[in-house]
Parts: structure tokens; sequence; C-alpha cells
């Protein structure tokens, strides 16, 4: 098997044997991504000279003797939305354009010091709004499956770069599902971690109260290695969790569901669902029965509420948030000729530095916000938060977890949605729940839709801080699953 | 309109919101230096200059900070509150949002007792909550600084993000004519509290303490409060003063003339005394406030909240009427040193050595009408209570007299050094060799011979033109006591 083909923990295991170097590894990777990257789009940004010099000092660390963690030397792309300070960082905008960090975020930093190597920043629904890459200012991404389909988003270049083999592992971030219906659609593990489990510092903000970075990867015990080494507390942000690491690379290995309490969210299916969804969402319910799981349904009534109290909190949140935008600073500036005023720049650079679906919500929020629309719109929207919160409570004195589809369908082709933002919403119908409550929640792969074909996701969704029990079910899964293809469900992809 | 007649027909209702720089070591999010005075945008990192993917950190010392100045001023402090984002544009503030708070302040519900004329007046106090600075503006070209008109301006980020805290009163009514005295008087107040906490350097020239006074009039026998105006940019104590009595005067004229108050910012211009109109509250902007996200609540713990409470120093309210007691000062001369500036000062002395009624004395007397003068604040003074401690010394010893002392204190004010040093360079010691003295009467009688007969003769009075002529040729350095003995003696008079 060749080294692109091989799994993370085995890319680590090689290289810190020395049975394969990192400079073999990551150049293994620049060749796969110089092979197929202009099929699939799935990066904005690969600095080949800087990943294998960072190879090449994994590689001399390791020969000194220095014990690095599980995935020292296994190359990660990142999504273009986390600083790095010897790369470009966009989020996807043209306001972005060129814009060079002086400083890691977080989770950068300490993949970094985990030895991992970057080959590159990948694309992105402009500013994380949006459930396809369609938004990117450079371009959309394509579905590796079939080149012709969106590949999820926000974060599809990174589920893009990693279902393709561009990249064993790929770091990503979900605010209403951006890194669960990506892997869904593409057929891998996507996990959003507990909100607070890991750190935002350097993630450029789009919803702050739901934002949550996490990984990618084509197995769950990938994910969960990947998780691992960036978690943890960080001073920098206020909203990080100060409380251990669940166990989630043990919870990963363990992989069994024997005697747990599984409950299906009764409000996630029927109208609006593709069949081929439903019928391997069902099946997956048998298997779970089957491996000694106890499966009850469970009534979350306020769920239904979860998607307009979204697109409330989140584009109020990001109105203020993308108000740094300015021209002033960094970024780009339009209209600086002397003449006009710092507010006709501001504005003239804003009206051409941000994309329609950007400025949607920016004026989406901006209103909720207005005085006098307040209490109706982001207060109300937050006490349906509280209610959504409540009713993931009761269901965990139920049951151990709760699943449902990842997303309501299977990757849809480029350009069906792009200028119907509704059917783009109803994309993240069954995850955004999760963000509101701030509750962990993965996408494993559960088959292949009858109809077309593609991928579908099960979602695990766990209690807050409880990220290990998304592990544990969703290795069952897929250990039961790959038994029964016989083989991971990517083996089954077309040939790029 | 003359302020007696505005009084007669009007009753001012104040407000005065006042904003404290704390004095904290770094800013109120990150770790950058609060220092005043570096070069332009040294002071910055990625959080206060809001770049990409930065988040806030709050500074525990800011906060535990606001709630001292709370407890001070007699608030409730909240168990739990919230930061707030307040949003509006303007490049001075590189998150284009202020993190603030709104609804949820963490001191509520205060007051500041103030003395005006012998009177104690109650400012209540409305709220003390916490936000960051802004970066500061300079406006280059055009004529007003503003700006409107300018050729462009420049942006210095080093004070963007540091603590404010603000402490708003509650409407202040039923001052009168008193008005502007009030608002003055609070101000000072305020301003030695704070200092007295030890929570910032308050000084308003460099704008770590800056005022907004808010002034509205009602007619006499009306309970309606009228329309108000806030009026920023006052710089200084007696600018307060004058704002409050400029804005009285201006509100009455066009109230009289059947005109009415727009509600609007103003800007007090220290030259004129006049304000002039700023950005009207009627287009005032949106700001959108919501609970900041990137932060947690605060939530004081109680029992945190009772040690600051039982450590806070003594307030300057207190420890004025311990000193009166302690230095049995009437009412009217401790109000005059309190105007002047002037209870430290002699406090230091004292504890310097010197009897309180001394320290008072200098500090009151020769020194106040010397600050007057040259313009300065008595504490600006070259002198330190040290230097004011050993000329009572001097004094108390025979070794100056009153008119030396004052020499000696223009000497030190002059630069000349200590007062042993000035006395020394000045050769102001009184003469106390009685050879000395005795040759310079011998001298003095000699010329004034009608002057000694009339003292021989019984006319003793005439005795003292004989010492003034001792003191002129001695240049005033003679003990006159010891010289009107000497002098009758030599005469064969008996004193
Ligand atoms: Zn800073």
């Amino acid at each position: 098997m060749s080294l692109i083909h091989k799994t993370a923990a085995e890319l680590g295991r090689l290289v810190a044997s020395r049975e394969a170097s990192a400079v073999e590894v990551t150049q293994a990777h620049l060749d796969r991504i110089a092979e197929v990257d202009s099929k699939v789009s799935a990066f904005l940004h690969v600095d080949a000279e800087r990943a294998l010099e960072q190879a090449r000092t994994v590689d001399e660390r390791i020969a000194n003797g220095d014990r690095l963690g599980p995935l020292a030397g296994v190359p990660i792309a990142h999504k273009d939305i986390f600083t790095t300070d010897d790369m470009p960082t966009t989020a996807g905008s043209k306001i972005l354009e060129g814009w060079r960090p002086p400083y890691d975020a977080t989770v950068t930093r300490r993949l970094r010091e985990a030895g991992l190597i970057i080959l590159g920043k990948t694309n992105l629904d402009e500013f994380a709004m949006g459930s396809s890459t369609e938004n990117s200012a450079y371009g959309p991404s394509h579905n590796p499956w079939d080149l012709s389909r969106i590949p999820g988003g926000s974060s599809g270049g990174s589920s893009a770069a990693v279902a393709s083999f561009q990249a064993p592992l790929s770091t990503g971030t979900d605010t209403g599902g951006s890194i669960r219906q990506p892997a869904a659609v593409t057929g891998i593990v996507g996990m959003k971690p507990t909100y607070g489990g890991s750190s935002r510092y350097g993630l450029i903000a789009f919803a702050s109260s739901l934002d949550t970075p996490g990984p990618f990867a084509r197995n769950v015990l990938d994910a969960a290695l990947l998780q691992e080494a960036f978690s943890g507390h960080d001073e920098f942000d206020s909203t990080s969790i100060d409380a251990p690491v669940p166990p989630v690379v043990e919870a990963a290995r363990q992989g069994d569901v024997a005697g747990l309490r599984i409950g299906v969210v009764k409000e996630f299916g029927g109208e609006g669902y593709q069949p081929g969804v439903l019928a391997r969402f069902h099946e997956t319910v048998d298997l779970l029965e089957s491996l000694g799981a106890k499966v009850v349904e469970v009534s979350c009534p306020t769920f239904g509420y979860a998607l307009p109290a979204y697109y409330l909190i989140a584009p109020s949140e990001c109105s203020s948030n993308l108000a740094r935008f300015d021209a002033m600073r960094y970024g780009l500036r339009v209209g600086d000729d002397g003449t006009r005023s710092a507010e006709e720049v501001m504005a003239l650079t804003r009206a051409a530095g941000f994309g329609p679906e950007v400025k949607r919500r920016i004026m989406l929020g901006t209103y909720a916000l207005s005085s006098g629309y307040y209490d109706a719109y982001y207060g109300q929207a937050q006490k349906v938060r509280t209610l959504i919160s409540r009713d993931f409570e009761a269901a965990f004195h139920q049951v151990d977890v709760l699943i449902s589809p990842t997303t309501p369908t299977t990757a849809f082709p480029i350009g069906e949605r792009a200028d119907d933002p509704m059917a783009m919403y109803l994309a993240d119908l069954c995850t955004i729940p999760s963000n509101l409550a701030g509750n962990a929640a993965i996408s494993v792969p559960c088959g292949l839709a009858d109809e077309d074909g593609l991928p579908v996701g099960l979602q695990i969704m766990a209690p807050v801080l409880g990220d290990d029990r998304c592990y544990r079910v969703g290795a069952a899964v897929e250990k039961a699953f790959t038994d029964r293809w016989g083989g991971p469900l990517l083996s089954k992809a077309p040939a790029l | 309109m003359p302020y007696d007649e505005a009084l007669e027909r009007f009753e001012p209702v104040l407000g005065l919101e006042t904003h404290v720089e704390l004095g904290t070591v770094s800013k109120m999010f990150c770790g950058c230096s609060t220092t005043f005075g570096a070069p332009p945008n040294t002071h910055v990192c990625p959080i206060c200059l809001a770049l990409p993917g930065s988040l806030p950190v709050a500074n525990v010392k800011a906060i535990e900070s606001t709630i001292r100045i709370g407890l001070a001023l007699n608030c409730s402090i909240a168990e739990w509150c919230r930061f707030a984002r307040k949003n509006y544009f303007y490049p001075d503030m590189p998150k284009n949002y202020q993190i603030s708070q709104y609804d949820e302040p963490l001191c509520t519900d205060g007051y500041l007792d103030v003395q005006v004329e012998g009177k104690t007046v109650r400012v209540e106090i409305e709220r003390v909550h916490l936000e960051e600075d802004t970066g500061k503006s300079t406006h280059v070209g055009g004529a007003t600084g503003r700006i409107q008109g300018a050729d462009y301006s420049i942006v210095d980020y080093n004070r963007a993000g540091i603590p404010l805290v603000e402490i708003v009163t509650k409407p202040v009514e039923g001052t009168d004519r008193l008005a502007p005295e009030v608002a003055k008087a609070y101000v000072t107040e305020l301003r030695e509290l704070l200092r007295s906490l030890g929570v910032s350097d308050v000084r308003m020239e460099e704008g770590s303490l800056r005022c907004d006074v808010n002034v509205s009039l009602m007619p006499r026998g009306s309970s309606t409060w009228g329309t108000r105006t806030e009026t920023k940019n006052v710089n200084s104590l007696r600018s307060v003063e004058r704002s409050v009595r400029g804005e009285i005067e201006r509100q009455a004229a066009i109230l009289a003339d059947g005109g009415r108050i727009i509600q609007e910012t103003r800007h007090f211009h220290e030259d004129t005394g006049a304000t002039t109109s700023g950005r009207s509250k009627e287009e005032a902007q949106d700001y959108r406030y919501f609970p900041e996200p990137d932060l947690v609540p605060i939530a004081p713990d109680p029992a945190w909240v009772a040690t600051l409470k039982a450590e806070l120093p003594e307030l300057p309210s207190v420890r004025r009427a311990r000193i009166q007691e302690e230095w049995g000062v009437s009412d009217l001369d401790m109000a005059a040193m309190h105007n002047a500036g002037a209870i430290g000062l002699v406090e230091a002395t004292v504890a310097a050595g010197a009897p309180a009624a001394d320290a008072r004395k200098w500090w009151m007397g020769e020194l106040a009408r010397r600050a007057n003068e040259s313009g300065t604040a008595l504490a600006d003074l070259p002198i330190t209570p040290g230097d004011v401690a050993k000329v009572t010394e001097l004094v108390a010893s025979g070794a100056l007299n009153d008119k030396l002392a004052r020499q000696v204190l223009e000497g030190v004010l002059a630069g000349e050094g200590t007062p042993e040093a000035v006395v020394e360079k000045r050769g102001l010691r009184i003469v106390n060799d009685e050879g000395e003295l005795s040759a310079i009467i011998d001298q003095v009688l000699a010329g004034n011979a009608d002057a000694a007969d009339k003292v021989r003769s019984g006319k003793i009075a005439a005795v003292g033109a004989l010492v003034g002529g001792v003191m002129k040729a001695s240049r005033g350095k003679a003990d006159a006591g010891r010289a009107r003995e000497l002098i009758l003696e030599k005469l064969g008079v008996e004193g």
C-alpha cells in the first residue's frame, strides 16, 4: 500500500520507527497534491518547500532520539481560517487576500509542536459561511466521489483533501455543521468537539459562541489522535474549558456499544430526507442493535426551531465579528486615492471585499440586533437556544448518545442551490442543534445511497465533554461496516 | 443670559459621566503595557489591534479595581454580569466595536457626598462599569482639529484597550445656583477617592480622567426635566465648573426666547469657555449592544468582594474628618485647605515633624499666595513638605524669623536648594552674635540721636524706630526682641 493510503496512526508509527522518513511521507502527499488537486481544488495554498523543511526537522529530531507525539511526521492540511505565521490566511475572502498573520492559531501551534507537517491551507466558504465551498472567493472545491458535486462546507477543502488522499488529516471548524456535513458527503470522519474543548484563538471568527475547531480523518482513531493533539485548555481563549481532555483515543480504540443506550432523534427523518439517506440510517440502527446497543426513539421537540434560531444568532455575531475588516490595518483597501474619507474607504472596501452570502448575513445580523428588534429576534433566539440545551439534557438522562443522519441528502451538484439560500441552509438541519447546545457530535460513514451511489453520514451526538462517547460508538460502527463492506467506504470511491 | 437671571427663571439638573483609565500594568484584554507617552503604535499586539482570529482575555486586576471603586462609592456589586459589545465604526477602534458593559454593570446604586459652601450634597451614583479605551486619532490639517475638514488622520493604538471605568451619576437635582460648584466638587472628590484607592493616576490633562457633563434646565415651579445636552472634552476641574455655568446660561437664553434645546453632544473649548455643537443624539447610531460571546460572565466571589471591602484604604472624606478633629481646624479653614489641595501637603509636613498650625500657616499663607501668583497648583510648587517642615523648625529654634523664613521659601522655590542651603547662600541666619549686634546698635544710635534722646526722656514708644533701624542695617537678620533689650540697656532705660 502506498504511503498516501495509510492511516495517520500508521504513518506516525512508521516515522517514529524510522521505517519511513517524514520527508518521504510528506513528499508522497505533495506528489498526490500535484497529481489531483487541479481537479479537486482542495487547497488555496501549498508550500512544498516549507513542508519538506518541517519534515526534515522532524526526521532529525527523531534521529536524535527526541520522543515526539504519535502524529509526528504526519502531514496535515489546515482550513484557511486558522492563522499560520508562515503562510497566508484568507478565510476564503477577497478582503484578506495576501494577508500574512504575524501569529499562529493555538490549534496550528500545538500541531506544529506535536510534529505534524503543514502541507498547506484548504478552501472554504467565505468566513465559513456556507455548506458547499461555493461561497469561497477563490472558486469551489470538488467532491472526489463526483467532481461535479460539492464536497460540503464550509470546511469543504479540508474534507476533499482527506477524501482524495492528498492529506491523511485536516482541520476544520464547525459553526452549524461545517465539519460534520462535509465529512458525511465525502465519506470520511469529521468531529465537532464540545464547544470550549478546542481553542478558538487564531481561528478567524464567524460566530464566536458557536465556532468549534475539529478534526477530519479517514478513520475514527485518526480523528481522535488529531483531536487529542490540539485540544485542552488555552489561556488565550476565555471560553476554553479548563478540564481534562475526554479520553477520545482510548474510546476510539475500544469501539464497542454493548449495553449502551442509543436514542434516535424522532424529529430528524421523513419529509425532505433523501430515501437513500434514510435507508442507510435505518440499516445503521439495526446494526447498532445487533451489536448489543439498546436503541430507543427520543423526542426533542425544540430541535425544529434550531435552524431559525441559528440564522439569527450566527449572523448577529458575524455582523459584529466582521466589523474589523475596515481597510485600516490589514487586508484589502479600495478607493484610498486621497480624496475619500476613512468612512468612504471602509464602505468601498467592504462592498468590494465581501461576497454576497457574507453581506446577506451581516445585514441579517445587523437587523436582528438593532434597537426595537433585539428582543423579538436575537433575544428570542437565545431563549430557543436554552430550550434546545434542555431537550439535550433531558435526552441524555434517557440515553448515552443520540443519533441521526448527518445531513438530509447526499452531496448535491455544484450550482444546484447556489441561488437558493434556504435550500442551502437545510443541509445543516440535523447538525445545528449541537452547535447551539455546545455538545459533542461526530459524523462517520454509514454507506452509499442507492439512488446516487454517494456517501451517507451517521451523526452521533454526546453530552458536553462526552466526546469520547462519539468516538466509542463511531469506532464500533466503523469496525462493523468495514467488516461488512470488506474495507473502508473510501475504497469504493472512483479513481481520480 | 447672565447667570443670575438664568437661575431666577430656571432650575438646573446635572449629570456627570466620568471615564477613568485604570493604572493596571497591562491592558484590559491583552498583555500590552499601559504606560503613557510611548512612541505611537509600540504598545500593540494581535489582540489590541484586532487582528483576525485574536481573542480578548479579561484583566482580573482591572475587574478588582472596578469593584474597589464601586465599594468606595457605596455601590452594590453584581453577583453575575457580562461584558457587552457596543457596535459602531470608527478608525481608532480596532474591532469597530468596544467591549463595554450595557444592562449588566459591575457596580450599581451608590453615592458620593461632597461639600459645597459648608453644605453636604449627596451625589447618587447610578452605575460603575468596566470597558476598554479606544485608540487616539489626530486629525491633521483643516481648521478645527476635528475629523471634518482634516486633510488626513493618524491613529495611535497604544491607548486602545487600556481599561476604562465609567462612573455615571443619577440626575443631580436641587443644586440650584451651586450647580457649577457641585459639579466641580464632585469631580474633585471623585478624583481624590480614586487617587486614594491607587487605581489610577487621575490626570485630567493626560486624559486618564475625563468628564462629560450633562445639563438640563427646568422652569422654576416645574417638575419636568428639560432636554439635556452632554458636554465633552472637559479637561480640568475649572472647566467642569465653567462648562456647567456656560451651558446653563446658553440654555436659559434659548428657552427664554421660546426656543427648544436639542439633545446633542457639545464640545467644550478651554480657551473661550464656550461649547459648540457636536453630533446630534437624534441622529445617533444604534449601538446594537449584545452580550460579548468571546468572554465568560464575571461572577465575583462574595468572599473576595468582602475582603476587598475590608481592605479599602481610609477614604478621603473620612480622612478629612479625622484630620480636622486632630488638628482642631474650623469647617471653613478645612474647606479652604481642601479646595487649595493642601490637606495632603499639610499632613505630610506634619509627618515630617512640623506642628500642624505652622504647617497650615505656611501652606495656606505664603505658599498659597505664591502658587496663586504663578498660576500653579499648590502641589506643583517645587518645594517638598520636608522643606516646609525644616523651615518651621528653623523658626522654632530662633534661627529664622518669619520674614527670613519667607526669603528662605522664596529661595527654595527659585531652585537654590534646601532651606539650609538657602540660609547658607543668602546668609539669612538671625544675628545672634552679641558683639556684632551691639556694634550695629551703636551705629544706629549714633545716626539717630533724636530718637535716642526721646527714649532717654521716657518716650519708650520711640524705640520702635531704633529697632527698625537695626533691622534695616542688619538686613533683617537681627533678632528684633534682643535688639530692643540691648538698645534700652544702652540708653539706661527700664523696658
Ligand atoms: Zn495588546
